[in-house]
């Protein structure tokens, strides 16, 4: 694929060289003379100046026969600019852009930038996931299906321990895929299946069914 | 009318200043506080620090309640973003938002933003004066 990185920070140079190692074509776009230096010192002539914002800049680079283009520079707005004129003036089929600011993924998914990845959010999950107590783990979303993956732990003394699953009622469109039992092979959930402390139970579910499912299966 | 304005340079200032004779209820908007010495002695509008493309920001100057946004800082980027947020999250009536860059402007006219490039404007003037 080629993809056009937008930035050569440290975020745009390692998913460069990342993006080199797995075989792809890469080209990043950088405001800055020394930063393009080194870039192109270490991982070869693949970082030409420009503002990945300005159209004519977008042209000479062949933003036309891009598959993707990734605009990980450190503000909002002109991450936000190099995806739109990517998708508008060039028609790159994929735009990916890092925000700072969790708030703007509504703004950006509606502004047409298909998909944004904020630092926030992924530290915010990565505590969640190290947090014992949390009752319930975003582990995947399924983009544009409204759809996500989600963890639940049974903690001890929960009024489900002992249930089969027949007998709980789940919110609807959620679908229970694997049961992660302590010291046995994770197994596929069947009506019959009794649930035990300790569970971790991987579901797919509308967001908006969360809390209920976290009621449903938890008992609280 | 109630306007927004974000950038208080010489033009929002100078801006703020005629609407203001004219009747209108003026917010400026600017990032440092230091900007607002530009406005014109006895201004009675209001004047916030606080970032445009910041929803916060935005709802303090008023923004669900304006008639007219205007964006006006030196940054292309950060003029457009605002423009959108104030379009399509508080769905300003009227948003106008300067752009030097006229390939940027030309792209954003076409995506529905009235959008004022002052380069393409001043260059077509001085074009004008020389060739009188």
């Amino acid at each position: 694929m080629y993809i056009i990185i937008v930035g050569g920070g440290r975020v745009g140079y390692y998913l460069a060289k990342a993006l080199l190692d797995e075989g792809h074509e890469i080209l990043i776009l950088e405001k800055s003379s020394t930063v393009c230096e080194t870039v192109n010192e270490e991982l070869g002539s693949i970082c030409y100046r420009g503002d990945g914002c300005e159209a004519s800049t977008l042209a000479q680079v062949g933003t036309g026969r891009a598959d993707m283009l990734v605009a990980v520079t450190g503000e909002d707005e002109d991450n936000l600019v190099a995806c739109q004129v990517a998708k508008h003036k060039f028609k790159v089929p994929r735009t990916i852009a890092r925000i700072r600011n969790p708030s703007n993924e509504v703004l950006f998914k509606k502004l047409g930038v298909d998909v944004t990845i904020s630092s926030t959010n992924v530290i915010l999950e990565q505590i969640a996931e190290e947090v014992p107590t949390h009752p319930l783990i975003h582990l995947h979303e399924i983009r544009d299906k409204g759809l996500e993956i989600v963890e639940v732990k049974i903690p001890q003394g929960a009024a489900t321990v002992g249930k089969a699953l027949r007998d709980i009622t789940l919110p609807q469109g959620t679908f229970l895929t694997l049961i992660v039992r302590r010291a046995q092979k994770p197994l596929v959930p069947e009506p019959g299946t009794i649930l035990m402390a300790d569970d971790q139970i991987i579901v797919v579910t509308d967001p908006a069914s969360e809390q209920e499912l976290r009621k449903a299966l938890r008992g609280s | 009318m109630k306007i927004v304005i974000m950038g208080c340079g010489r033009v929002g200032a100078r801006f703020a200043g005629l609407l203001e004779s004219a009747g209108h209820n003026v917010t400026m908007l600017d990032t440092d506080s230091y900007s607002f010495r530009r406005l014109p002695s006895g201004f009675k509008g209001r004047a916030l620090v606080g970032n445009g493309i910041d929803e916060e920001a935005l709802k303090r100057a008023g923004i669900e309640h304006a008639d007219v946004f205007v964006a006006l800082t030196q940054g292309d980027n950060r003029n457009i973003m605002a423009s959108q947020i104030a379009k399509r999250i508080f769905g300003v009536k009227r948003v106008i938002c300067r752009i030097y860059d006229p390939l940027r402007q030309e792209l954003y006219q076409n995506l529905g933003l009235e959008a004022i490039s002052p380069t393409t404007i001043f260059a077509d003037i001085l074009m004008k004066k020389l060739e009188g």
